[in-house]
């Protein structure tokens, strides 16, 4: 296969030119999106994007060069200024470079996908969102938005340690949004999720949203908070849902335990981690109910695959078991000056970027309840659900999220909605008060997780369930 | 050179080749060399450089609008992008708002542009890194030098077809002293502007002086923002507020004619002003565009398409996803008033002589013009840098975020200890609003964006209150 053929050229020629390690990927994306509102099209996007990233290490420094050509000669340039850009990181040294031992794999892999989303027609497509939307202005929505996204990757990875990987990866989902405009404020409510729920799955996953059928409701909760009571301020016992609660996972959990940030690398921009090391395996984390997992291989989480960008397989592992840290998200390199005897997280947003530490799938296994036990178990609080902003210090330890909507629980019983619901705390302390969680999981994905620079959008996964949190501080205001 | 051009117009005419004269077509050719050296624990550990192509076709046919783009530039390649989206076009939903193309215009050659930014080698970059990590006297230090060139061209086939270029060179770092960080940015059209020695030595002092810092019982405090905060309330200004798309869904806090901030505020988008881009995706020429004058709203920015909907021109803000997002402002500046004065001659911070030696918070304020700020403020908090800034609320531009690289309680004019990060939730028009606005500072400092050919400048600012919401423990 010449996409093999041009990353073998190009790894052989930063080895060539002097690197003790070199891998190379040739990806193509196929990206499609499409956008409406109040019933007429926004935009409508197709974009194709090819080409090679090749990276290499020389001595102590990495060095890494991304060209949009596919030729024979483009590879061997592009293996060779990916070396010369290690030997320049050589002028403000580090220590030396290891990688955590792998064996060479061969392999082919894809996701699974029962109806191709880039076959289904525009026409099709474009309808679900005009009806989506219009329904929603008929129920009393000023805004009424819908989006799909599409991304269809195959990518071959080749390293000077033999891996020779090809992985085909299609990802899509969808989402609506209605939006009511009041006097100096405006309410917004989205199914599923804010710009959607995505997966690495077909179309059938966009199918299963119902856009359709959630829309009148959305549009009318919309227009109802704008006249709802505000979310009381103070402390109380919070029920997040789990779209809600899977953010949370991502921010205060799936982020501060990506080495990287353990280690200091993105200290200047993505920011560091409250973890240390040393308590790796004695930390308490959370509450006994708190079990999160590293897991690349859910079928149709959106942080599947089955191979990362250094060639390390999927593979499950611990993150919190039973309230206690034992775990990260890592890389070769990384994991090697852990001392750790893994990587496999780590991923690339297309080919002209660096692979670096990135979420796959993080999120809690169930619990032994539902949300209705957990609602009935609760005397006074309030139910949050649905994103609506997030913020978190560069440690990962003061958030403050909030929510789309809120509900009053008093009693046992859901009450009256409430409108600009937020709560803010500490993640330890946060996730050491979780006392009830739902064994309702959904793999909630997000398409949208910013990190690095140049910056890289990741895609990641999040298992998550209803869970309720004691005295919790609600209710922020400016 | 025109090369962009010529392909963007080759593109033009193939689509009336395959489609005949009835579709309305434009094109952008982008080639950028890219490169971002970045360091942490004070060596060099991601050093990356790329080269893009990129073609983005739009066309309009029979009252259906599609778009879409590739980067392999053969003829085939070509052909086949062409093929895709007027496919995409004859299929697609009805665009009932579609704009229409812009018209042959003309248009001032794109400023002259530096060879040594735009082809800077790793060995360039990795220099400045050098002279960053030195002048931190030890300290750890953490950051990137980037360097970005973009060659663009433009056609349609109302037969307006330019070409231009942006080039700029960015160095943003911090330094670390006992969990304590300061950071010090800077944001140029040319690398031989870039200091980065003089940029680790303000990072490290910051750094010193934020250390061992206090936690502070959260309130409303007033405070003096340095040009990295402000750069943050311009970008979600930019964001939320003047963008065009934004204002028409009545998301917008704006309100064109009225005076909304205090006077001491004139806001700018100036894409001039550095080596950017002379014209956006439209092609629509680019220009300053006074948003805010003496406290007074004055515009909105616009691309073609939320242009038409308010029956005005377009003001040159089309991007990738203006369509979706709205168009926005992205080199953003806040004027000077000149109503800070008197400033220190010597730069020095806003500090009295202490007895027994070094000052260990005279690093707190690093130039003359923050310092007489501070130097006015009775009681407040000196704030570096906002993190992690998100909208709560749109329409009243309530947004929650933190403190990051240094903040420092200020006493009688005086700094007087570091305080720990504290976590704000404030409107932004509201903090900026009538009578809100105590000081200007006489200069500004460019801040780079997380995206090359977007910036912000800003002197510091003075502000009667910011309403802290949270401390470092909750």
């Amino acid at each position: 296969m010449v996409e093999f053929e041009v990353a073998e050229a190009a790894v052989q020629a930063a080895l060539d030119a002097g690197a003790q390690y070199a891998d190379a990927r040739v990806m193509r994306r196929r990206y499609e999106s499409m956008a409406a509102s109040n019933g007429d099209i926004d935009a409508l996007t197709q974009d194709d994007s090819v080409g090679l990233g090749v990276r290499a290490l020389v001595g102590s420094g990495w060095g890494f060069h991304a060209v949009p050509e596919l030729s024979d000669r483009a590879a061997r340039d592009a293996g060779r200024q990916a070396a010369r850009t290690a030997v320049a990181s050589g002028l403000v040294p580090g220590p030396p470079v290891e990688l955590v031992p792998a064996a060479p794999v061969v392999a082919s892999w894809s996701s699974p996908c029962e109806v191709d989303p880039l076959g289904v027609s525009l026409t099709t497509k474009g309808d679900l969102l005009v009806a989506a939307t219009r329904t929603m202005v008929e129920h009393g929505a000023d805004l009424a938005e819908g989006l799909y996204q599409i991304w269809d990757t195959t990518k071959w990875f080749v390293s000077s340690e033999g891996h020779r990987i090809d992985q085909h990866i299609r990802e899509c989902g969808g989402g609506i949004s209605a939006t009511s405009i009041g006097d100096g404020e405006t309410q917004r409510r989205s199914w599923p999720s804010y710009r959607g729920q995505y997966g690495t799955t077909g179309w059938e996953l966009v199918d299963s949203l119902d856009l359709t059928g959630h829309a009148g409701r959305i549009a009318e909760e919309s227009r109802a908070l704008l006249t709802a009571p505000l979310c009381p301020t103070g402390e109380t016992d919070l029920i997040l849902g789990g779209e809600q609660l899977a953010l949370q996972i991502h921010e205060s959990v799936g982020h501060a335990i990506e080495l990287d940030r353990i280690l200091g690398w993105e200290a200047a921009f993505a920011g560091t981690s409250w973890l240390d090391l040393a308590q790796l395996g004695e930390l308490r984390y959370g509450s006994e109910l708190m079990n999160i997992t590293i897991d690349p291989t859910i079928p149709g989480a959106l942080g599947s695959f089955g191979y990362d960008d250094e060639g390390s397989p999927a593979v499950k592992r611990d993150a919190v078991r039973a309230g206690r840290w034992v775990g990260v998200l890592a890389g070769r390199d990384s994991g090697a000056v852990a001392g750790l005897d893994y990587g496999g997280s780590v991923r690339a947003d297309g080919w002209a970027r660096l692979p670096m530490v990135r979420m796959t799938n993080v999120g809690l296994e169930p619990g032994p309840h539902t949300l209705e036990e957990i609602i009935a178990a609760t005397d006074n609080g309030v139910l949050m659900d649905i994103n609506r902003s997030w913020s978190i210090d560069d440690k990962r330890l003061n958030f403050q999220f909030g929510c789309e909507i809120g509900w009053e629980i008093r009693n046992g019983r859901r009450g009256r909605m409430l409108r600009n619901p937020t709560y803010t705390g500490i993640g330890p302390q946060f996730w050491r008060s979780m006392d009830m969680l739902s064994s309702e999981i959904v793999p909630w994905g997000t398409p949208n997780c910013g990190k690095g620079q140049p910056g890289q959008v990741g895609h990641t996964g999040h298992p998550a369930a209803p869970a309720r949190f004691r005295n919790v501080r609600v209710g922020v205001r400016a | 050179m025109t090369v962009e051009r010529d392909v963007a117009s080759q593109v033009v005419e193939l689509v009336a080749r395959l489609a005949g004269p009835g579709p309305q077509a434009e094109v952008l050719v982008t080639r950028a060399e890219l490169a971002l050296t970045r360091f942490a624990n004070s060596a060099i550990h991601q050093n990356v450089a790329e080269t893009q192509v990129e073609v983005r076709l739009r066309v309009h046919v029979a009252g259906r609008t599609a778009a879409g783009s590739a980067n392999v530039t053969t003829a085939d390649g070509l052909r086949a992008l062409v093929e895709r989206v007027l496919a995409a076009a004859r299929v697609g939903p009805l665009d009932p708002a579609w704009p229409g193309l812009t018209p042959a215009t003309p248009m001032a050659d794109s400023p002259q542009w530096d060879t040594a930014t735009g082809y800077a080698g790793p060995d360039d970059r990795a220099t400045l890194v050098r002279a960053f990590v030195d002048a931190a006297g030890g300290l750890t230090t953490a950051g990137y030098c980037r360097t970005a060139l973009r060659a663009t061209g433009f056609a349609n086939s109302a037969g307006h077809a330019v070409q231009g270029y942006a080039a700029e060179a960015a160095m943003d770092g911090i330094a670390r002293a006992g969990g304590a960080d300061g950071v010090a940015r800077q944001c140029v059209d040319r690398l031989a502007d870039l200091d980065g020695a003089e940029l680790g030595r303000r990072a490290a002092a910051k750094a010193r002086a934020a250390a061992d810092p206090v936690e502070l019982a959260p309130g409303r405090y007033p405070v003096v923002l340095e040009p990295a905060a402000v750069a943050d309330l311009l970008h979600n200004l930019a964001w939320y507020g003047f963008n065009g798309k934004r204002y028409a869904e009545r998301q917008s806090f704006v309100e064109p004619g009225v005076a909304q901030f205090d006077r001491a505020v004139t806001l700018v988008d100036d894409p001039l002003a550095g080596i950017g881009l002379p014209f956006d995706l439209e092609g629509t020429p680019a220009r300053a565009l006074t948003l805010v004058d003496a406290g007074t709203t004055t515009a909105v920015v616009h691309d073609r398409r939320s242009a038409a909907e308010w029956g005005v021109e377009s003001t040159g803000h089309a991007w990738i996803d203006s369509a979706t997002a709205g168009p926005m402002p992205r080199n953003l500046r806040l004027v000077s008033s000149g109503t800070a004065g008197r400033a220190p001659a010597t730069g020095g911070p806003a500090r009295g002589p202490v007895a027994g030696g070094v000052d260990p918070l005279a690093g707190a304020v690093t130039d003359a013009d923050t310092a007489a700020l501070v130097s006015r403020m009775e009681r407040g908090l000196l704030v570096s840098d906002l993190w992690y800034t998100r909208v709560l609320e749109p329409k009243s531009l309530v947004i929650t975020g933190l403190t990051r690289n240094g903040v420092w309680l200020v006493e009688q004019g005086q700094v007087t200890r570091a305080v720990r990060d504290l976590r704000f939730t404030e409107s932004y028009p509201r903090a900026l609003g009538p009578g809100a606005v105590r000081e200007v500072g006489r200069r500004a400092f460019r801040q780079p964006d997380r995206h090359d050919g977007a910036w912000w400048e800003a002197p510091s600012l003075r502000l009667a209150a910011w309403n802290f919401t949270g401390g470092a423990s909750g």
